[in-house]
């Protein structure tokens, strides 16, 4: 998958790290639910957040992406993450949610179009760019042919794969993902798989939070979560990862070699 | 370019230019009696000078008039359905109704007292400038007033939920004050009435050029704004991962919706259904983003409010109905036309 090559002008070539936090506490509705999270995504690589529900992943990667407000430290490739304009961190890292949309009325080629708002005023007609750009996007997720059609015509996991080319849309150096295999069927897991293995090669930072353990075990890195707090970061080739996987899963999933990858199954004990 | 979207909003004008030409014509006086003096110069001249003033001065303003309401009310629908992304949102849903009827019942109620030392009669039928303005005045004051309480009493535009429910709140509580006020000035439980009902009846052409220039303004922003409204679509964090000031744009696209309803409202009165049905029939055709989904849906409500205003003059000619009462009948039996056709459609029925 030819994707994206030389459009990473932003990241600056000696900046490791693609996002750090420090001491990062995050409360919603009065309630604790990120507790001074440490952490350094490395640039270029990606990163996967596993870890049981409610443990704050998503909170995690929304704090990460500053959506939400936050006490504590983040920077975004080597520059504060609050002191940033938001246009030019919208140009820096995309964001792909979780069950957000009722966008049903807009065409598909529309929906994925919306990636480019950050690059023009709103005012503006999209450039020949813009729609190389989309075209490009859509045909990666494999959403090309239904371009014409309503979001709303689609079924779960094709409108999955629009809203996946929508913020390949935005072309930014650095790619955060909630779920993004929520509804996928195994095929299209495996070629959702392929095109972030694809652009971390092209020097793309990739952060999913994944409930699928063997898919979020191809990653480089795994962040470990539990109750707020990351119990382990670490290579997911590396034995103590996966331990600290199957521990913070209660020993419910136990991770084996096969075929020359790492799989969760369930644990039979 | 958008075919659909270009193809429809032609069809839309036609049936606007028709829809207004018809609506010139019926009644006692038409345009032939406006030509057949260039024709037949014999004719007496007193009678055209009558027949071009009931036309010129008086239905050419109320046909405008009551599209322009209706292009205002249904550019509200949909303004306010993208805000709320919610299909249900209609113009009145932050209060504006009930903040116009407040309004009126108490500039009546004022007028009431008024005329009571003055000893003379009014009524929203009065011919007097003076009360219509009045009347035009309190009713938009009073829309845009309940907006505002609307905005304090949910803290601000962070959470459209809150909105929502402050919107119902100030809905409830302002209406209950205008039965109150009604209590107390049973004499103007009539004028209140047609008020409530809405009517186009009273348009002139100050209110037009009024109207249509609101609308212009409204349309120019609003087109400004679909893409972002667009972008809201997609969800609040994915607007705001998009460098979208969501706040800001919310409280933009709330003062549009304040003035274009308030304006509609003064004029017309509390017209039913219109701004709810209106985007509604649009999507119904066609899949679009919001620039053209206002526009649209803006159109649509013109040639609705006029269908129904050249309905109500029609059906039970020489009398008249109040053009509020066929606008819900026609929008609501359509509506539920559509929802039906819809639900089968998708198997669900």
């Amino acid at each position: 998958m030819q994707w994206r090559e030389g459009l990473l002008d932003m990241s600056d070539p000696t900046v490791s790290i693609a996002l750090k936090a420090r001491q990062l506490h995050v409360s919603l509705a009065d309630t604790p639910v990120l507790h001074g999270i440490d952490l350094d995504i490395a640039a270029g690589q990606w990163t996967s957040i596993v870890g049981p529900n409610g443990a704050g992943k998503s909170t995690l990667l929304k704090a990460l992406a500053g959506l939400l407000p936050t006490a504590g430290h983040v920077e975004l490739l080597g520059q504060p993450l609050h002191s940033l304009p938001a246009r030019t961190r919208a140009l820096q890292l995309a964001w792909l949610g979780q069950n957000e949309t009722t966008a049903d009325d807009l065409k598909v080629w529309d929906v994925a179009m919306l990636g480019r708002l950050p690059h023009h005023s709103w005012l503006g007609a999209s450039s020949p760019e813009d729609h190389a750009v989309v075209e490009q996007a859509l045909r990666a997720t494999h959403a090309w042919e239904w371009r014409e059609r309503a979001l709303g015509q689609l079924s779960a996991g094709e409108r999955q794969r629009v809203l996946l080319a929508r913020a390949l849309a935005v072309k930014a150096p650095v790619l955060l993902m909630d779920e993004p295999l929520a509804n996928l069927d195994p095929p299209h897991q495996a070629d959702w798989l392929q095109l972030v293995l694809a652009l971390v090669a092209q020097g793309c930072t990739v952060v999913s939070v994944l409930h699928e353990i063997s898919m979020a075990l191809h990653a480089d890195t795994t962040v470990v979560m539990a109750q707020g707090r990351i119990t382990h970061h670490g290579s997911c080739a590396d034995e103590q990862t996966q331990r600290a996987v199957e521990q913070v899963f209660d020993h419910r999933l136990a991770i084996h070699a096969l075929a020359g990858q790492w799989v969760a199954i369930p644990a039979n004990n | 370019m958008n075919l659909a979207a270009w193809r429809l909003a032609m069809v839309l004008l036609l049936l606007s230019a028709t829809l207004m030409l018809l609506g010139v014509c019926i009644g006692s006086a038409g345009f032939e009696d406006l030509l057949r003096p260039l024709v037949y110069p014999q004719v007496d001249p007193a009678h055209s000078a009558l027949a071009s003033q009931i036309v010129l001065d008086i239905r050419l303003p109320r046909t405008i008039g009551a599209w322009t309401a209706g292009a205002l009310l249904g550019l509200a629908g949909a303004v306010a359905q993208g805000l709320f992304r919610n299909p249900l949102a209609d113009p009145y849903l932050l209060g504006s109704a009930s903040g116009a009827a407040l309004a009126v019942a108490l500039a009546l109620l004022a007028m009431g007292s008024a005329s009571g030392i003055f000893g003379n009669t009014f009524s929203v039928y009065s011919g007097s400038l003076l009360v219509r303005m009045g009347l035009t005045g309190a009713a938009f004051v009073g829309a845009v007033l309940a907006v505002m309480l609307t905005l304090i009493l949910s803290r601000g535009v962070q959470h459209t939920l809150r909105l929502l429910l402050a919107g119902v709140v100030v809905g409830v509580v302002l209406g209950a004050a205008t039965q109150l006020v009604l209590l107390f000035s049973p004499e103007s439980l009539q004028a209140m009435q047609s008020f409530m009902l809405g009517s186009t009846a009273f348009a002139g052409w100050a209110a037009c050029g009024l109207m249509l220039g609101v609308w212009l303004l409204s349309v120019a922003i609003a087109w400004a704004l679909g893409r972002v409204l667009d972008g809201l679509s997609l969800g609040e964090t994915t607007a705001r991962s998009l460098g979208l000031p969501v706040a800001a744009i919310r409280l933009v696209l709330i003062i549009v919706l304040a003035v274009a309803t308030g304006t509609a409202v003064a004029q017309t009165g509390l017209i039913a259904f219109v701004g709810l049905a209106a985007p509604h029939l649009v999507r119904s055709l066609l899949s679009t983003g919001y620039r053209w989904l206002i526009v649209l849906a803006s159109l649509m409500g013109g040639v609705l409010l006029l269908a129904a205003d050249v309905m109500a003059r029609w059906l039970i000619a020489p009398q008249e109905l109040p053009v509020g009462i066929v606008t819900a009948v026609l929008g609501g039996a359509y509506l539920l036309w559509l929802m039906h056709r819809n639900a089968m459609a998708r198997g669900t029925a």
